[in-house]
């Protein structure tokens, strides 16, 4: 009898002896890094949506003995069921789309371009990661980073993940450095925005436009896109398609229940098991490693070096037009959205009390949403044209 | 394929590329608000 009892009580201290362990540090450091995203999330409201969800998926995942992430432990099955096949950071896209209104943009095309000078950090990047070491595959996930866009940063590493090209655990550290430097865009851009432009170019105005888009354009513009995507990077068509989707759903104006559906039932769901499993992803023994670090540094830049695109883009624009275009509007090229656009508004009205920039910043941000699924877009074109996928 | 030759074809061919497309799509965004411009608005432009 006492034998048994002693057997009990030690089969339930196991955890406690696991943590005191060093086989238990690093779950025990991965606590504590749950326990961080709890606070960024909840005290700084840095992307709450996905540092919660990723958080606690980490904590469960990082408890002694934990069976979560086993063949069958519910965080696998979540993992199998839409990370492993790409399917989450999809049905994220398509909430996205249904959220997004593309008027500013067809009311200023060429704002478009800002989305593909916003892109540069994920070229760039991808150059610095390679001249560090980093396998191909891990380098083009790395860079994906710069797309400023989470669901294209899980969906461009899982894919290399699920052909055993990049281990899984990157793909949460991946995750989790996209979604941190997303939310920390507006601590990031106004120093380089301020740094790397005159007063007298902040301080221009734009001549104002009208924002009037006829309605059929508006439904049309997501087929073109599709087609385009189709025609010149078809591996990318499910990014693509997905925004796509969930935009002509909203601008179609004929299937309310469905719009209302993806920007709110399928995009939470989906963003809530994303989030568990990719935190599930965060093993201690997997994820802290040197190479982590180096993937946080390595995002950082890409972010630095989209902003540092758009506003060079935005200077020579400026030159060229004699001074028709304020070259902040270039450091919403990128695809944190609206949060980039607002930026360069609040920007703006520092140097100018009647510099109202919003409209073409929006143009601008839209342009960088495109810009960043084209770029990932053609990136896996271009590695399918080289076998590597 | 050595990393430098991957590394210069992914920037100049996918840097080229994102450029290129989305330059096709702004030209593809202008024709089509025009042609979606209700006639009324068309005539007076004209």
């Amino acid at each position: 009898m006492s034998e048994a009892i002693l057997n009990a009580l030690t089969a339930l201290g196991a955890g406690a002896r696991y943590f005191i362990s060093p086989a238990g540090l690093p779950n025990l450091v991965m606590i504590g890094i749950s326990l961080v995203m709890f606070w960024l999330a909840i005290r700084k409201d840095v992307e709450p949506l996905l540092l919660l969800p990723i958080g606690f998926g980490c904590l469960l995942a990082n408890l002694p003995l934990s069976d979560v992430m086993d063949q069958e432990g519910f965080l696998r099955v979540m993992y199998d069921m839409g990370i492993e096949n790409e399917l989450f950071p999809l049905l994220i896209f398509v909430g996205i789309g249904s959220m997004t209104d593309f008027t500013p943009l067809l009311a200023r095309p060429k704002m478009i371009l800002f989305g593909a000078a916003g892109q540069l950090g994920i070229f760039l990047t991808l150059m610095v990661a390679l001249a560090l070491g980093f396998p191909k595959e891990l380098a083009v996930s790395v860079a994906s980073i710069g797309a400023c866009d989470g669901p294209t940063v899980i969906y461009v590493s899982n894919l290399f993940a699920g052909l055993g090209k990049i281990d899984s655990s990157m793909v949460g550290a991946l995750a989790v450095a996209a979604y941190s430097y997303m939310a920390l865009v507006p601590i990031i851009q106004p120093p380089i925005m301020r740094l790397m432009t005159t007063e007298k170019e902040r301080a221009t105005k734009i001549p104002p436009m009208s924002n009037k888009v006829p309605k059929s354009a508006l439904v049309f513009f997501p087929i073109v896109v599709v087609v385009l995507t189709g025609i010149i990077a078809p591996k990318g068509l499910p990014l693509m398609g997905a925004i796509m989707l969930g935009n002509f759903l909203k601008m179609s104006g004929v299937v309310t229940r469905l719009t209302k559906a993806s920007e709110n039932e399928i995009a939470n769901v989906s963003t809530l098991f994303l989030g568990l499993a990719i935190g599930g992803t965060m093993d201690g023994h997997e994820f802290l490693r040197s190479q982590t670090l180096q993937v946080f540094a390595l995002g950082l830049m890409a972010i630095i070096v989209d902003t540092v695109g758009g506003l060079l883009l935005g200077k020579i624009w400026y030159r060229l037009s004699g001074g028709k275009m304020n070259p902040l509007v270039g450091a919403a090229g990128i695809s944190a959205y609206p949060m980039a656009a607002r930026i360069v508004q609040v920007e703006g009205l520092k140097t100018n009390h009647q510099n109202h920039l919003l409209m073409h910043a929006m143009g601008a941000n839209t342009g960088g949403q495109i810009g960043s699924v084209m770029a990932a877009s053609i990136m896996l074109a271009i590695l399918k044209g080289m076998g590597l996928i | 394929m050595d990393n430098t030759t991957f590394g210069l074809t992914m920037l100049l061919v996918g840097m080229g590329g994102t450029l290129l497309t989305l330059w096709i799509l702004a030209i593809l965004i202008g024709w089509l608000t025009r042609v979606c411009q209700p006639k009324s608005e068309g005539g007076s432009r004209e």
